[in-house]
């Protein structure tokens, strides 16, 4: 017969990365600082090799742009790469699909369901900051300046495969693990996932696809109406 | 009507459904519960707006029992 729940209050998956501090927002701060000085230390060089290449002598236009170049796509690349994890992945098919994104609106408020259909992208506030939780991955903003801190993360591949054979599971199922797993230990998830991208909203937003920036925009406003004395 | 659903490649199933009066239905909902976290599930339960609590044992009064898979970073 059963008994009572018992909750677990740390995630059991994290044991699988036992190593890794347990994310918080001291982490985040240390995390986010680190992703600074690497962009700092990628930029700087480049800029200034292209400035001392100018200076020495001017016929060196091309090398000094090619440094700049450098200077511009290596941050560019990084926030690529964190923009990846919120992209839509493959569908399954039309009734799967359709029976998933039914039960990931039940877990979720009328405006998080809104802005799903619109983005594909589920907004969810939690005590680190303001989540947007996608098929693969996460974006969390965090702190005063909303800095972004984008997850890799997703339903374990071998745990998919044992489960349910060749089959893949729909976009909806795929977000509602990521939910639901969220929800159950913030802090946990943020150190199970794998952190690919952390750095400036802005430059987020610029490598993001058009239709997931809206998303973007409606967890800052999220944050800017429950951070507001009048909000 | 409490429902003990999965996640899968379906959308989700239903696996059991039970009224905590029932104790051939909830003995039921037990037992599929039981083997779905021998698969490698992992039951949760809603504990109100945006919280989750991960569960051992089939809570039988609540209202829906989600089965999900593991998570993992990419």
């Amino acid at each position: 017969m059963a008994v009572e729940a018992q909750p677990l209050e740390v995630l059991p998956e994290a044991a699988a990365v036992h190593w890794r501090p347990r994310v918080d927002d001291a982490r985040l701060r240390y995390l986010g600082g680190l992703w600074t000085l690497t962009t700092v230390g990628h930029v700087v060089p480049f800029a200034a090799a292209a400035a001392v290449l100018m200076w020495l002598q001017p016929l060196a236009l091309p090398v000094a742009l090619a440094c700049l170049a450098h200077a511009w796509v290596i941050p560019e690349l990084y926030a690529q790469r964190g923009a990846n994890v919120v992209r839509p992945r493959r569908r399954a098919a039309e009734e799967p699909e359709r029976r998933s994104v039914g039960l990931l609106g039940d877990l979720v408020g009328h405006e998080a369901r809104e802005l799903h259909a619109r983005t594909g992208l589920v907004l969810e506030r939690g005590r680190l900051g303001t989540w947007l939780v996608g098929e693969a991955g996460a974006v969390l903003l965090h702190g005063r300046r909303r800095r972004a801190y984008c997850y890799c993360v997703k339903v374990d591949a071998r745990a998919v495969a044992e489960a349910t054979g060749d089959g893949e599971l729909p976009s909806g199922d795929r977000i509602a693990h990521l939910l639901l797993a969220l929800r159950a230990d913030e802090q946990g998830f943020a150190t199970v996932a794998n952190l690919t991208f952390a750095g400036a909203r802005w430059r987020l937003r610029r490598r993001l696809a058009m239709p997931l920036r809206p998303a973007l925009d409606a967890a800052v406003t999220s944050i800017d109406t429950v951070s507001s004395p009048l909000g | 009507m409490s429902k003990l659903i999965r996640m899968d490649q379906t959308g989700h199933s239903t696996l059991a459904e039970w009224t905590p009066g029932d104790p051939v239905a909830v003995e039921a909902a037990v037992e599929a519960f039981r083997a779905e976290l021998e698969r490698g599930y992992l039951a949760m339960v809603s504990t109100g707006p945006g919280h989750a609590e991960q569960v051992r044992e089939l809570p039988v009064d609540a209202p829906l029992v989600i089965l999900r898979l593991p998570i993992a970073g990419g």
